[in-house]
């Protein structure tokens, strides 16, 4: 069939409805602040201690996630053993479960008298829990394209290495690595951007408490039930980070494609 | 320089089961597909999966003898390996592909004399001008010029080349036939080649080994399987 063939009336209005109903609360979203909105915003006593944890937590989970996603990315990528076609379907399980779910279950584990914390390990309503939440749900994205990216990696250029002299972490390190990097960094950006908007596992599981678990969604939802130009604010700051993000996910692994070309 | 190889390993559904031997020279390895031409290779080199028995010696080094509990790693081994797409490190340029070989292996040899050799490597396969090119700005026979380069520069004890003329079409594929041809006598080393094409056979004065269902079906230079093929891909590899 030819592409030519969808571009019927009602199929556009559809397309173009549809693409609207995507941009369209962004536009608003931006439109309905004014300068003296944002003043009042930025000095609010909640946005400074949000803002500040979303950015370190959501970089930590980041690091934890590229740290250990990696290599089990690697190992599903390569392997043709049947646990690890096993493992790569368990491992999106949180992409599919709602994150409340994801956040009654954290509290099973890691709740006071949840597996491990009668273990002493009790992390539920602490930052650490904030980055947990976080790991959960964002590490699919990353693993997930960081195995399609090592998928792509050409391994008779793996092998050469290996004949060249090289072990195989070296060759993992100087050419697989370098080779997937555009598809990791594709995936690392979607894990960030995930991380960052975590809410409904980061409210069961952590709680909303100003400078310790209120992330800047916490936020946005705290300062909606108390003045919504407020809210209007911080979502607008989310939003901001969101294209930054967007514009990396799209332009830097196409620059370093170019580059190699 | 002699080596000898006795290989059996699971396949699939079937097995690998192949004992050989040669001097110095290109034997060519042929079959139909699926008859186990990579596998052999690769369990040449180290990279083999499921192998049960295995005993591979190059010269006077063991390079695996499962019942000595002997494996090289594939690093330790110095193989010159060429795949089909000369396997080329996309991310480098052609110099540093080059030397890549002497960066990871040599590494007490200072960057500028390595890549003096890499560059001179490149000179003597008339690639000298591509050494700051991407892997992917180069032709088909450049990038197995480029390839064949970065195997040689670290002197190997034997190549493995799996079909490396296979992409490239009819002129070049002739041209770098006759590059590889001169390559691989001046080196004089052991050389096994995969190849579909009797005319590469006849352009190295290979000995062939035939290959089917995992099995060696016949050894011999190309007289001897013309005068009596032992199965019909014989006969119509070699136009009998």
């Amino acid at each position: 069939m030819r592409a030519r063939g969808l571009s019927s009336l009602p199929a556009v209005v559809l397309a173009a409805a549809l693409v609207g109903l995507l941009l369209v609360p962004f536009v608003a979203l931006v439109a309905s602040s004014s300068i003296e909105d944002w003043r009042a915003g930025v000095a609010h006593p909640m946005f400074a201690p949000a803002l500040r944890l979303s950015a370190w937590t959501s970089i930590s989970s980041v690091l934890v996630i590229l740290l250990a996603g990696t290599p089990l990315a690697w190992w599903i990528a390569t392997s043709r053993s049947r646990i690890a076609r096993i493992v790569e379907v368990l491992v999106e399980l949180p992409i599919i479960v709602p994150p409340a779910v994801v956040g009654v279950a954290l509290l099973q584990v890691f709740g006071r008298s949840g597996l491990l914390g009668d273990l002493g390990l009790g992390l539920a309503f602490t930052s650490a829990a904030v980055i947990v939440a976080q790991i959960v749900v964002a590490a699919p994205f990353f693993v997930q394209a960081a195995a399609s990216a090592f998928r792509e990696v050409d391994q008779d250029a793996v092998l050469v290495a290996r004949s060249l002299g090289a072990t195989r972490e070296v060759a993992f390190l100087r050419v697989a690595l370098p080779m997937a990097s555009p598809g990791l960094i594709t995936g690392a950006s979607l894990a960030w951007a995930r991380a960052l908007g975590e809410f409904g596992a980061t409210l069961l599981f952590a709680g909303n408490l100003t400078g310790v678990t209120q992330t800047l969604p916490l936020a946005v939802f705290s300062a909606l039930e108390a003045d919504v130009r407020l809210a209007v604010v911080f979502a607008s700051v989310l939003a901001g980070v969101g294209v930054v993000l967007l514009l990396g996910l799209r332009g830097l692994p196409a620059l370093i494609a170019g580059r190699s070309r | 320089m002699s080596w000898s190889a006795r290989i059996l390993a699971k396949m699939g559904a079937s097995e690998l089961d192949v004992e050989l031997s040669g001097q110095a020279g290109v034997l060519a390895i042929v079959g139909p597909n699926g008859a186990g031409k990579s596998s052999l290779l690769r369990a040449m080199m180290g990279a083999g999966r499921a192998i049960q028995h295995a005993r591979v010696s190059v010269g006077d080094v063991i390079w695996h003898d499962t019942e000595q509990a002997i494996d090289v790693p594939i690093e330790q081994r110095r193989i010159g390996y060429l795949p089909q797409h000369g396997g080329l490190f996309r991310h480098l340029s052609v110099l540093d592909n080059v030397a890549f070989g002497l960066a990871v292996s040599q590494r007490s040899l200072p960057r500028a004399e390595r890549r003096a050799r890499a560059l001179q490597a490149l000179e003597e396969l008339g690639c000298a001008h591509l050494e700051g090119r991407r892997p992917r700005r180069l032709s088909g026979g450049e990038t197995q010029r480029v390839a064949l380069a970065r195997a040689l520069v670290v002197d190997p004890v034997m190549l493995m080349l799996d079909e490396p003329l296979a992409a490239l079409d009819a002129i070049t594929r002739r041209r770098v036939r006759e590059l590889l041809a001169d390559k691989i006598a001046a080196l004089g080393r052991p050389c096994l080649w995969v190849t579909h094409d009797v005319r590469d056979v006849e352009a190295l004065g290979a000995r062939v080994c035939v290959l089917r269902g995992g099995r060696v079906t016949q050894v011999g230079a190309l007289s001897e399987l013309r005068a009596s093929p032992s199965c019909e891909f014989v006969a119509e590899f070699v136009g009998a």
